[in-house]
């Protein structure tokens, strides 16, 4: 039995309404439960689940490496990020330096996700809430960025891309000249989005004042990325707790007081304007030297090195056939994924694989927050809160 | 990131506060994990949320781990962060294999509602005081709980 609402005894004219899990703006397969007075939505529940594949359990009979695909597809939209997150998780586990010309690609690559994501989330954003074509927009410059991670790693979407100790291989030579262009054009794509949307009176009329947080709620629920900074809390962990050499970057972190729909979607566009400062100060600033930690018992020697030198090629079969071996311990990391604290809880108890890699979702956090936001309010605004908390439900059922 | 064990301010206010609640701690990595009596949890809790010093307001994440076939059997693992001081700890409350059972967290930190859920339905600890402790992302009739290391990768055949 699917989970539903009991009626209230006394109550019984109002309607039990189950939407989702196939509903065009829930997301993907999200379930709702509405309790219905009229049109007011009194009790709401989420029901989740859907896209439960086990991933928690499957990192346990595969080596720290193999994990590293399994991270692509828990946020779909995001896969850098979900990559950078387990590399850097396992790399503090193993405490190895990571060259510094990988930290800037990593840094380059995850903010351009970071803009993919957002264009993802205000295109399906706004068409939910009845403007159609800033859709089409948002899909367009997305498929620049797509572009770019298919020329460094082969791949559109399912990247895996960063590895253990450094980056999969060096990117190919002219990539920064696709990424300059991307950058040169895409602050004046910002404004034609602006057009669109912020001034506009009916997007004013669906967002402002819908999906209340104050900033004491907003903490309670755990709740963490824009949808928090949009409650006027001034946390991100890539300023608070640098990680990857982010403190080496200049940027700001935005935050709104209102904690309304609207709110959130105003420091979206901003986190754009300041992922784009970042790509460009990575572009300019990217040093030479290399891309894979000195950690040759961790790291895949290069084909050169393999057919000159045996200790290159008994650590390459080592690598390959059993792994290696972290010390006893366990470790957390945290990074700001776009939509939020994205943490890797990483238990290693000596052998190639981990003993538990727990992914601390931040959808899965933020979305506790829905019902409080949406009892009480119209089942149109429902729509509009599912959107701003910007979930992704192969990360929520991992 | 600060902590050495000694020095780190949370562990000794912890200490001070309530000594016979804390059972051991160790640090890692600049990470600190403290053992916590289970059934002093929600005072503790309570206690790093409010003392003025700490500012442990926002609950991370809970899992746990499955230490199978040793006894106690599981860990449950709280994080907390201080926005305020930006630290971050790592409490640990161990339960036994038979009849797991801890207190529930939700009086203290409403976020804490889907991870013990989770936790519930992968591993199968009980959350006493839940309000709501059913599974979240398994269907209601699965049987088992998948997490737990005697459970095969491939499921039940």
């Amino acid at each position: 039995m699917p989970i539903t609402l009991e009626k209230i005894p006394g109550q019984e004219e109002r309607v039990i309404l189950s939407m989702g899990p196939q509903h065009p703006s829930t997301h993907g397969v999200l379930r709702l439960v509405l309790e219905l007075e009229g049109e007011t939505v009194v009790r709401a529940l989420y029901d989740i689940g859907y896209l439960h594949t086990g991933f928690e359990k499957s990192f346990e009979s595969k080596t720290y490496t193999q994990g590293i695909p399994l991270t692509d597809r828990m946020d779909y939209l995001s896969p850098l990020s979900n990559n950078l997150g387990f590399c850097l998780a396992v790399e503090k586990l193993l405490d190895i330096e990571i060259p510094p010309r990988a930290q800037w690609i990593r840094v380059l690559l995850t903010e351009l996700t970071r803009i993919q994501s957002h264009l993802v989330w205000l295109g399906t954003h706004a068409i939910d809430l009845g403007a159609m074509s800033v859709l089409l927009y948002c899909f367009r410059e997305r498929e620049d960025i797509l572009h770019i991670f298919e020329l460094v790693s082969g791949q559109r979407m399912m990247t895996s891309y960063f590895r253990i100790g450094g980056l999969a291989l060096e990117p190919p030579l002219g990539w920064l000249k696709r990424v300059e262009k991307f950058v040169k054009a895409f602050p004046g794509h910002l404004e034609e989005y602006e057009n669109l949307l912020t001034k506009n009176p009916i997007w004013l009329r669906r967002t402002v004042g819908i999906g209340m947080l104050t900033a004491d709620e907003a903490i309670a629920w755990g709740l963490s990325g824009p949808s928090l900074r949009g409650s006027g809390v001034d946390w991100d962990i890539r300023k608070k707790q640098p990680y990857s050499s982010y403190d080496k970057f200049d940027f700001e972190v935005p935050t709104r007081p209102e904690g309304d729909v609207y709110a959130r979607y105003l420091v979206r566009l901003e986190e754009m304007r300041q992922s784009l400062r970042i790509v460009q100060q990575a572009m300019e600033g990217l040093p030479e030297g290399g891309i894979k930690a000195n950690a040759p018992h961790i790291v895949l020697p290069d084909r050169e090195s393999m057919k000159t030198s045996i200790e290159a090629l008994i650590y390459h079969f080592k690598i390959v056939t059993e792994g290696f071996h972290p010390p006893i311990g366990e470790v957390y990391q945290a990074i700001e994924s776009p939509r939020g604290e994205l943490g890797f809880y990483m238990v290693s108890d000596g052998s190639p694989k981990p003993f538990r890699c727990h992914v601390r979702a931040p959808s899965f956090a933020n979305l506790q927050a829905l019902p409080k936001m949406i009892e009480g309010r119209l089942i149109a605004d429902v729509v509009a809160c599912i959107g701003t908390i910007d979930i992704v439900l192969g990360e929520v059922d991992r | 990131m600060p902590s050495d064990l000694e020095s780190n301010l949370a562990l000794k206010k912890l200490r001070e506060f309530a000594p016979e609640s804390v059972e051991s701690a160790r640090e890692f990595r600049g990470e600190l994990t403290i053992y916590i009596q289970p059934d002093r949890l929600i005072r503790v809790c309570e206690f790093l949320r409010d003392e003025p010093g700490l500012t442990f307001k926002y609950l991370t994440d809970i899992t746990a781990l499955d230490l199978y076939p040793n006894e106690p059997r599981f860990e449950v693992v709280y994080h907390l962060l201080s926005l305020q001081n930006v630290e971050r700890l790592r409490l640990k409350v161990r339960s036994s294999g038979e009849n797991p059972r801890v207190d529930s967290l939700v009086p203290v930190y409403p976020s804490a509602n889907a991870f013990e859920r989770e936790v519930f339905d992968l591993f199968g600890i009980q959350f006493a005081g839940h309000p709501y402790l059913r599974r979240i992302l398994l269907p209601e009739n699965w049987e088992g709980h998948p997490l737990r290391k005697d459970y095969p990768t491939e499921g039940y055949r």
